[in-house]
Parts: C-alpha cells; sequence; structure tokens
C-alpha cells in the first residue's frame, strides 16, 4: 500500500525570530566595518583582533565567560520584564544595589565562617537587596502609574549616588580613596579549581550562578502558571486583568525578580568578575543587557547565546588597542545591533518577501515541469519532497526560458 | 538678610541649571504631543553637547572669535540633535517599531558614537573648550532690588533664548492652527487624517524639533556651566531628568516651565551644596541623590492623574 503523504508547504515559511537577530547581527557589524572604514583603518584586522582577543587561548575564553556572566544575568533580567511589558532599564542600578552588599558582607563577614555558608549567605542578600530595589519600579508603576523607564533611571542614579557613599563610609581602601578595599580571594565568588583551569581567568562560580539562572527562569515561563499570568499580562493587560490576573501584582513580581537577578549580576561582576567598587562609576553592562535581552528574543536560551556574544565583543575590543581603533567601536556595534532589533519589522519583511518570492517561484518551476512531463493533472499533493525536489530542478530553467521569451516578446 | 544673601546665590545658578532641562522638555512635549513617545532626549542632548564642543574646540583652537565659535557650535549642536532624532523619527513611524526600545538604541548610540568620534578626534574620551560664555548683567533691569540681582545679574544669553523659543514654542501650540493640528496628531490622529491632515508629517515635525531643541539643550549645558564634554559621566542623566519634568508638568508648557525651574534649584542643591552652609553637613552622596529622589517623589504624586497625550507611543 502507497502511504499518502502531503509533502507540500501550504505557504512559504516565514522569517525566525533567529533569523531576525542574526540579521541584525549581521548588520550591526557592517555598521561597524563602515565606521573603521570611515576613519581609515581596515575592518578585516579590526574583527579579526576582536575574534583574537575574546578566543585565541584559554585564558582568554575563560575572561570572555567572566564577562558573559553578568551579561547573562542582566539579559534575563531584562527579558524577565519584558514578558510582562515591562522595559527594566535600571539594572545598572540594581546591579551596583547587588554588589555594595556583596562587597560589604565580605568585608565585614568573619574568614573563617565556612565557605559554602558564607557564599549562600552574600547570594541571597545581593539577590534579595537587587530584589527590593527592582522592587521598587515595580510598586511604583502598579500603584502610581509612575513609567517604569523613568522610575528606574532615577532609581539608578539614586543608587550611584548611595554607592558613592556607602563605599566611603564603609569599604574604602585607605592608599586609594575612590576604590574600596579589595575583597579577599575566600570571600569573592572565585574558585581555586575554575581559575587554574582557565590559566587565571576571572571565570568564577558566578557562571553557574547564571547558567541555574537561565534554567530557573526558563520553567518559570514556560511551566508554572505564574509565568504564564506574567505573560499575560505583557502579551494583554487588559486581557488578562478581565481574565482575573491580578496585573498590578504581576507588575511588582516581575520587577522584584528581574531586580534579583540583576542584584545577583552585581555580585558576580564586583565580587567575582572584580574584587573592587569604585566610586562615581555607572556599570555599563546594564545597558549591554537590554541588547543581550532583545538579541535573544527574550528566551533564556536566546539570552545565553547573545551573552556570550556579546561577552566576545566586549573582552576582544581591549586588543584593538595596537591597530589605532577606539575601543568603543564594540559599543557602537551593540547600540547598532538593539536599533536593528528594534527595527526588526523591517528585517522580518524581508525575509517574508524573499521567502514568499522563493516559494512561489518553486511552486510555478513544479508546475511547468509537470506541464513538460506530460503529468499536469497530477495531484501536488501526492509528491514526496525529493520528487518537488527533482520537478524543481528541472522547472527551474523551463521557467527562465519562458521569462526570457515573455522579456523578447514584448 | 543672611537668607538673601543664599537665596541670591542659588537663583541664578538654578536658572542656569533650568535651561537646558527646559529645552528638553519642551522637545520631549512636541514629540509626545505630535504621538510619538520619546525617550531618547539624553541620547539627544548628549549628542548636542558632543556636536557643541568639538566644534567649538576646533573653533577655538583655530583661532575663531571665542563668541562666533560659540554661535556656530550651538548651530552645530542644533543640527546634530536633528539629525539622530530623524532616526528614531523613521523608527518610530514609518517602521511602526517600539518607541521605546528604539528611544533606548539611540540613547546608547549617542553614547558610543560620541566617545568614539572623541576619541578619534581628540585623542581621549573628553573635549573641553577653551572658554564657554562669560556671564553679563542685563544693563537697566539689573539694577532693579530683589529682582535684578535674582533674575538679571550674571546671566548667559542662551538663557534669554532659550526663554524666547519657550515662548514662541508656547504660541505655536495653542495660537496656531499648526499647534492645533500637532496636539491633535498625539490625540486622536485618524480623526486629524480624516480632516486631510498628513499624520506622519506632522510627527516628524514633532520628533525633529525634539530633536533640535535637546541639541539646543545640549550645547547649553557646555556653553554655561559644565565646559566639557565628559564620556564617562556623560550629561548625568538630565534627559530622563526633563522626561520626568514632562510628565510632572502635565505636557503643558506653563507646567514645564514651573518643573524644569524646581528640577534646577534640586540640581543647583545637589552640585552646590557644598558652598552652602545650610546643606554643608550633608554629606556628598546624599546631597547628589537629592534631585532623583525628588523626582520620583514628584512623579509619584503627578503620575496618578496622567494627562498623556492619548495617542502618545501608539503607530500611526
Amino acid at each position: 500500500m502507497k502511504r499518502r503523504t502531503d509533502n507540500r508547504p501550504l505557504e512559504a515559511r516565514k522569517a525566525s525570530p533567529l533569523l531576525v537577530s542574526l540579521s541584525a547581527v549581521v548588520l550591526g557589524i557592517i555598521a561597524g566595518a563602515l565606521l573603521i572604514l570611515l576613519i581609515g583603518k581596515n575592518p578585516i584586522t579590526g574583527f579579526d583582533r576582536i575574534i583574537f582577543g575574546a578566543l585565541s587561548n584559554t585564558r582568554r575564553v575563560g575572561n570572555t565567560l567572566g564577562m558573559a556572566t553578568q551579561l547573562i544575568l542582566i539579559g534575563l533580567s531584562v527579558a524577565f520584564a519584558f514578558k510582562t511589558g515591562l522595559f527594566n532599564i535600571g539594572a545598572s542600578g540594581q546591579m551596583l544595589m547587588g554588589g555594595i552588599t556583596g562587597s560589604i558582607l565580605a568585608y565585614y563577614l568573619p574568614m573563617t565562617m565556612p565557605r559554602p555558608l558564607y557564599l549562600l549567605v552574600v547570594i541571597m542578600a545581593s539577590g534579595l537587596v537587587g530584589a527590593f530595589w527592582g522592587m521598587i519600579s515595580g510598586f511604583l508603576k502598579a500603584k502610581f502609574n509612575v513609567h517604569e523607564v523613568v522610575s528606574t533611571i532615577m532609581l539608578n542614579w539614586t543608587a550611584y549616588w548611595l554607592v558613592y557613599d556607602w563605599i566611603q563610609r564603609f569599604i574604602v581602601d585607605p592608599t586609594i580613596v575612590v576604590k574600596s578595599k579589595p575583597i579577599e580571594n575566600a570571600h569573592t565568588l572565585r574558585a581555586d579549581w575554575l581559575t587554574d583551569l582557565t590559566g587565571f581567568s576571572t571565570l568564577n562560580y558566578g557562571f553557574f550562578i547564571a547558567i541555574i539562572a537561565c534554567i530557573v527562569i526558563w520553567f518559570i515561563l514556560q511551566k508554572t502558571t505564574l509565568g504564564f499570568r506574567l505573560k499575560a499580562v505583557g502579551s494583554n493587560r487588559f486581557c488578562a486583568e478581565y481574565a482575573g490576573i491580578r496585573v498590578n501584582r504581576s507588575i511588582i513580581i516581575s520587577m522584584t525578580i528581574a531586580g534579583a537577578l540583576a542584584g545577583l549580576a552585581g555580585l558576580t561582576y564586583y565580587c567575582g568578575y572584580s574584587n573592587i567598587m569604585e566610586m562615581g562609576k555607572m556599570p555599563n553592562e546594564g545597558f549591554d543587557g537590554i541588547a543581550v535581552a532583545l538579541l535573544g528574543n527574550c528566551s533564556p536560551v536566546g539570552v545565553f547565546f547573545s551573552a556570550v556574544f556579546f561577552g566576545i565583543l566586549k573582552m576582544g575590543r581591549g586588543s584593538l588597542a595596537a591597530t589605532g581603533i577606539p575601543t568603543e567601536i564594540a559599543d557602537t556595534i551593540i547600540a547598532t545591533i538593539i536599533y536593528f532589533t528594534a527595527t526588526s519589522v523591517i528585517l522580518a519583511n524581508f525575509w517574508n518577501r524573499r521567502f514568499h518570492n522563493a516559494f512561489e517561484k518553486t511552486e510555478e518551476a513544479i508546475g511547468l515541469a509537470l506541464e513538460s512531463e506530460g503529468r499536469s493533472d497530477v495531484d501536488l499533493t501526492t509528491l514526496s519532497s525529493q520528487e518537488r525536489k527533482n520537478l524543481r530542478k528541472a522547472g527551474l530553467p523551463l521557467l527562465k526560458a519562458r521569462t526570457r521569451a515573455g522579456k523578447e516578446g514584448r | 538678610m543672611e537668607f538673601f544673601s543664599v537665596i541670591s546665590s542659588i537663583v541664578p545658578a538654578a536658572i542656569a541649571y533650568t535651561m537646558p532641562l527646559l529645552m528638553g522638555a519642551l522637545g520631549g512635549l512636541y514629540s509626545e504631543r505630535s504621538g510619538v513617545t520619546n525617550l531618547c532626549i539624553e541620547g539627544l542632548m548628549l549628542t548636542g553637547c558632543f556636536a557643541s564642543a568639538t566644534t567649538i574646540y576646533l573653533l577655538q583652537s583655530a583661532g575663531m572669535g571665542y563668541n562666533a565659535a560659540i554661535v556656530v557650535g550651538i548651530l552645530a549642536a542644533i543640527a546634530a540633535g536633528g539629525l539622530l532624532s530623524m532616526l528614531h523619527a523613521f523608527a518610530a513611524i514609518n517602521l511602526k517599531s517600539n518607541q521605546v526600545i528604539s528611544g533606548t538604541a539611540i540613547n546608547m548610540l549617542a553614547t558610543a558614537l560620541t566617545l568614539f568620534l572623541a576619541q578619534t578626534i581628540t585623542g581621549s574620551g573628553n573635549v573641553t573648550v577653551l572658554r564657554g560664555i562669560i556671564r553679563s548683567d542685563i544693563p537697566l533691569l539689573s539694577k532693579i532690588p530683589v529682582i535684578g540681582p535674582l533674575f538679571f545679574c550674571r546671566t548667559y544669553w542662551t538663557t534669554w533664548i532659550c526663554l524666547v523659543v519657550w515662548g514662541v514654542s508656547f504660541f505655536l501650540l495653542y495660537r496656531t492652527s499648526f499647534g492645533l493640528r500637532l496636539r491633535a496628531c498625539g490625540e486622536h490622529p485618524s480623526a486629524v487624517a480624516s480632516a486631510g491632515v498628513n499624520v506622519h508629517r506632522m510627527r516628524y515635525i514633532g520628533v525633529l524639533m525634539s530633536g533640535l531643541l535637546s541639541g539646543l539643550g545640549g550645547a547649553c549645558i557646555l556653553v554655561t556651566y559644565a565646559g566639557e564634554y565628559n564620556s564617562t559621566s556623560g550629561i548625568n542623566g538630565l534627559g530622563f531628568l526633563a522626561i520626568a519634568a514632562l510628565i510632572f508638568g502635565q505636557w503643558k508648557p506653563l507646567g514645564i516651565l514651573a518643573s524644569t525651574f524646581f528640577f534646577g534649584i534640586c540640581m543647583t542643591i545637589a552640585n552646590m551644596g557644598r558652598v552652602i552652609p545650610l546643606f554643608q553637613s550633608i554629606p556628598t552622596g546624599y546631597l547628589g541623590l537629592f534631585p532623583y529622589v525628588a523626582t520620583l517623589v514628584a512623579l509619584v504624586v503627578s503620575s496618578r492623574r496622567s494627562a498623556a497625550p492619548l495617542a502618545s507611543g501608539e503607530p500611526f
């Protein structure tokens, strides 16, 4: 008995988020290359140096992953809030608050404390303080309708000045008065076996925190009713409200979790990747996290890979100095990528149109091929994919000939 | 009389801090009233600040007259702001993309691009101009008791330009048919479209105005109190303060004049707190966070009964 299967796709395929993200990356890199050309340097050497600086040996790979750690956590933070329709651009402030909590604890907790217990305490504390900082924005949004973009920016600067004061007050390094005292190695997130493995890189336990966070966030979003509610509020808050979901509570919960993730990022950044805090420095990573989340289409897996990509850009740019290209080219590329992800409609349209044209062409070619074989009454749905492929191959020259004839006839 | 001397030292400085905020907020007003959410005021102001810094730096070192260089620099800032805002307009109006994301992208683009250019032009992250605007007294008016020393002594001439721009904008938005149409585009664009007005063009004008004015605001920061484009601190979130002032001022010209002046005073206290005896005991950190916390409180008070344009942020 012959198995009847319908291999004919009903319509042209649509551009996937992955394709759109990759197109944005390509466009961002092209924009960066143009800028490098504009100042009279060679873009190929530039990108070659970036790859070299980020991946050429185990230590560099370790550093890249160390940098990616906070980008993953912040990307998750932004992505999680975004699923609820909130735009968390206050990750920098939440990061600072988480970082200062970790730093102060590292300074004041006794060195005799067992390490697992110590790690648990700092992780919990930084997460909680970050969560509190995020919750303020959520609360203001839910209760007073304060736009979260403006409130998170104000909280960023509030955190900036609070940290400015607290470094001076609690953990200042007496010899360099604008920095905090370096944290003892035993009180950072660094682990000897990781540093040995990667030739003294900055890779630390934070990387595992980030991976666990990815899994947990994926689980919350995909497998729990909480995640479902948050996503429902994000896609249509009025519809969600009508369905009986408490929108205001969802907003507060979402910002709280986002804040916790950013707070953890602060811990991994200031007590793992680095071991000091500087006064009067707003961490740029908070804003890069937005790019990570958008490029990763706000999914935990996407966030992981886009964070590693941005990690490569950010670590690799250090090697640009020798070529005379300003290292800020990496930030410019990142910003361009976000602009293109923001305008992803145009990219999606571009691909959809291409797919559509290709699909039409295939259908037409198959039709022509069948006609030339004298099988024009064949039901298209019975063709196997191999047959379709062969027919397409046979039909394409016919199609070309027909269009040429059409042109000459006119 | 000690109280008066404190006031007369705060107010002129507060006016200097107010003007960039006023221009940013007024730019936001144009854009939001035409129906485009504009969160990239910060980036536009930063671009203005950078463009004027570079132009003035290059011209002044080339031997051009100080004041002439400043005028050219301000014009360059306005042009740069307008140019960058077109990127937002294109994304928001033609591509119907998420305006919040597009705004954020432009903020980041402005930060990275200005730093990149500063590195290529001067070799460092900072561009310092040789001389900003010299403060001067207004001839007759500064002799008036009480008001004279507060408002007409040691003023920057950009202040008066900004106030004129504000007055003209008020007239344009509320007393002309153009203003009516622009405001209607932000409330009910389909009604305006059915009356035969090109909504896209009106929104383009709105966003362009926000770019031009924010550029002017950024230039004001540079030529009055800052004197340099500094890559590490940028403009310290002033653009976002301007947006907050816009919300606090309930999207009305008089409202934003009052709210930006309020924020101007807060900024003055934060920046000059050390020299005012009243605030000397407060640590720098807490003085620094004062304007931002004040903004949050102001937003809590004013956001509940939001008078935001109905169609702001919605593509047409």
